[in-house]
């Protein structure tokens, strides 16, 4: 891992219109993303968590312009030059998107069912011109091969395959281009345990072999840490706390990641049979609360929670830690090992 | 928790097929297992396993028409004669009184499972008039309550709302106060947190222990994922391909396994705060269509396997205090012979050993 930033991004945001009437008047906006800033190291693993509706997918998918950002940069750096990825026009965009790739969440709805595998797979090096149909075509196997399957396999249809399977082929075709950085979302939440695992396993093998930069987003905290140097816990579209893994786990800073660490549900029956829960559920992001978006689930809110906002703020003692928290130095969190 | 061993459900052999475009589909082979009275069942298993279509088969709820129980027995203590599930049709009248109000179900996704035309009030009531035989009106009192056991702030609006106005943990709280509210004997949850986020699965799972210690039913609790078994379940089911392969208290599947499916399937979950490389279990679950019986199934993905698991179907051994193991390595006489000198217990050992 080097010092190089290979991303940074600066306050993105973005909002999703909601639209009334016969006119689609716009009458509110959903914020999914609300300004959020991180950096990426090269050769890191960054987990992003947090519950559904927080806003991670959205940040992924801005990132390598799936979604147009509403406002923010977000500043690549694969070599050299760095750019702007939310402010460049199509022929960039494909340009860059031969640094920056993307493993979708579901292994069954992101293959086209009608495509065989071959064609899958290189099928970004077709976009991208590169190479003849029989140098592509060698590629894809040497691909497929990379990722635990055969290329033999490579006439076959995406229905032939087995989730776990599928999702290596989607992996497969994330790498046909040589990618610097990747960002994987969901990559193993609709496997099943023993396929999770093989899966993981891979995506480490193939950050060792082609030094990989990841962007990991997840529901699972016990996957995330699993695999990422550096976590960051989104909630209600910002970022309230990043830390590395370990870190994150045993002494964590936000009150939110606190209560995360406490619903983990653990396979050891000694540990209880009750988990701690968070009361409530996540407010509507198109309508946030006054003051700290975590104020009406949070244990410790006191009265400047409902009105000042916290901004992401350093962590005393520790030079890349950062928690959105008013009482950031003050609380006494409980980490996950010291559980009861 | 068990706190009467009396018996409320013995599945005996019970055996469920599919016919599909390629043949037979045994989904459920010979399995069986027993619940007392107010214990809680987990039954794990990854996608495939047969873990849903044996809670579809207790309610005799398989899906029609090319579902069919075909073998087994479900005895079902709850009532004053003892009955045998399976041998009714699936829309007697005898199964229409027990299904919803002595048995009832919980699924994975609340929003398929509720009628999205009709208020919750409305789905709740309809489930008790249709068994309490009360009227309107108390039967609203009667849903109103159970909304508020449940957890659900202000049930007396709510009750007017309909589903696509409740949050996912919302509605399956909504959907475990339509299950609970005829008292029920029995509670089937099949993967009732799978779709909810860790901090709501948190409170549903708490909610499910309150109210189990409050109306004392059992709970048959069906998921993939170890860690809900861990903190809900006294006495655990391991299923593969269909089969039964362990059985026995929570504490001897997570702390002692016997069968190496179950090993293998503790060690592919990753663990905070060890960051080792995982074990996986290479391969992947066989297809089911037109399996051929006579192998273990999961020798293909087996460390341990030896010749006989490819020849001969494993025997199910109990050891008499409930653990029981569907392996050949656990089965005495065949280790026996294999090896005089070394008694099963000791070979399975040397297998774990192996294992680390």
């Amino acid at each position: 891992m080097s010092d190089k930033r290979i991303l940074e991004v600066r306050n993105l945001k973005k909002y999703f219109p909601i639209q009334k009437g016969v006119f689609r008047r716009v009458v509110g906006h959903v914020r999914a993303v609300d300004g959020i800033d991180f950096y990426i190291k090269e050769g890191e693993c960054v987990g992003l968590v947090g519950e559904s509706g927080c806003g991670k997918t959205t940040a992924g998918r801005s990132l390598i312009r799936l979604l147009d950002p509403t406002e923010g940069e977000v500043l690549f750096t694969p070599h050299d030059k760095t750019v702007d990825m939310a402010a460049l026009d199509k022929q960039g965009l494909k340009q860059m998107r031969q640094d920056m790739q993307y493993v979708f969440q579901d292994p069954f709805a992101s293959l086209n069912p009608r495509m065989t595998v071959g064609r899958i797979v290189s099928e970004p090096m077709k976009i991208q011109e590169i190479g003849t149909h029989k140098e592509r075509m060698l590629r894809a196997g040497e691909l497929l091969e990379k990722v635990g399957l055969s290329a033999s396999q490579m006439g076959r249809f995406p229905h032939e395959f087995s989730g776990g399977q599928r999702q290596r082929i989607g992996i497969a075709r994330s790498l046909s281009l040589n990618p610097r950085f990747v960002i994987c979302d969901e990559p193993v939440s609709a496997l099943d345990v023993s396929v999770q695992a093989q899966v993981l396993n891979l995506l480490k093998d193939l950050q060792d072999e082609f030094d990989l930069t990841y962007l990991f987003v997840a529901h699972d905290l016990s996957v995330v840490e699993h695999i990422s140097d550096r976590i960051m816990v989104m909630y209600l579209g910002r970022i309230v706390e990043i830390a590395g893994a370990s870190e994150l786990y045993e002494t964590p800073k936000h009150p939110y990641t606190e209560a995360l660490l406490k619903a983990i549900p653990i396979a050891d029956p000694k540990l209880g049979r009750r988990r701690i829960a968070l009361e409530g559920s996540v407010p509507d992001p198109a309508n946030p609360p006054e003051g700290c978006n975590f104020n009406t689930r949070c244990a410790y809110a006191t009265d400047r929670c409902h009105k000042e906002d916290p901004s992401l703020q350093p962590v005393k003692g520790s030079e890349e830690r950062m928690a959105a928290c008013h009482y950031v130095n003050e609380l006494e969190l409980t980490g996950f090992l010291v559980r009861e | 928790m068990a706190t009467n061993k009396e018996r409320l459900l013995d599945v005996q052999n019970l055996e469920t097929q599919f016919r599909t475009e390629e043949g037979i589909l045994r989904a459920v082979d010979r399995v069986s297992f027993h619940l007392n009275k107010g214990e809680t069942l987990g039954i794990v298993g990854e996608s495939g396993c047969g873990k849903s279509i044996t809670a579809k088969s207790l309610m005799n709820l398989v899906p029609q028409p090319r579902g069919k129980i075909v073998g087994g027995k479900i005895m079902y203590y709850g009532r004053s004669e003892p009955m045998d599930i399976a041998s009714y049709h699936h829309n007697s009248s005898e199964m229409r009184t027990i299904r919803g109000n002595e048995i009832s179900m919980i699924f994975q996704e609340p929003m398929t499972s509720l009628n999205p035309v009709f208020t919750v009030g409305n789905q709740l009531m309809e489930a008790v008039m249709l068994h309490q035989k009360v009227g309107k009106r108390e039967a609203k009192q009667r849903a109103i309550e159970m909304l508020a056991k449940v957890g659900i702030s202000t049930p007396e609006k709510r009750i007017d709302r309909f589903p696509h106005e409740f949050s996912g943990g919302m509605r399956q709280r909504a959907m475990i106060a339509m299950a609970l509210s005829c008292n029920p004997h029995l509670l089937i949850a099949d993967e009732p947190t799978t779709a909810l986020d860790v901090t709501v699965e948190a409170q549903i799972l708490n909610l499910m222990l309150d109210l189990q210690d409050e109306m004392g039913m059992a709970i048959i609790m069906i998921t993939h994922d170890l860690g809900v078994i861990a903190g809900i379940a006294t006495r655990v089911v391991v299923m593969y391909a269909g089969w039964v392969v362990e059985m026995a208290t929570t504490e001897d599947i997570f702390y002692s396994p016997k069968h190496p499916y179950t090993k293998a399937l503790l060690q592919s979950i990753p663990k905070i705060g060890n960051r080792e490389r995982l074990l996986s279990i290479p391969g992947t679950v066989p297809d089911l269509n037109n399996l051929e019986r006579g192998w273990c199934y999961f020798a293909p993905r087996c460390p341990h396997a030896m010749d006989i698991c490819r020849q001969k179907e494993p025997p199910l051994i109990d050891d008499n205090g409930g653990h029981a193991v569907k392996c050949w390595l656990w089965d005495k006489e065949f280790v026996g012979q294999q090896n005089d000198e070394h008694p099963a217990e000791e070979q399975a050992k040397t297998a774990e050993e192996q294992t680390h």
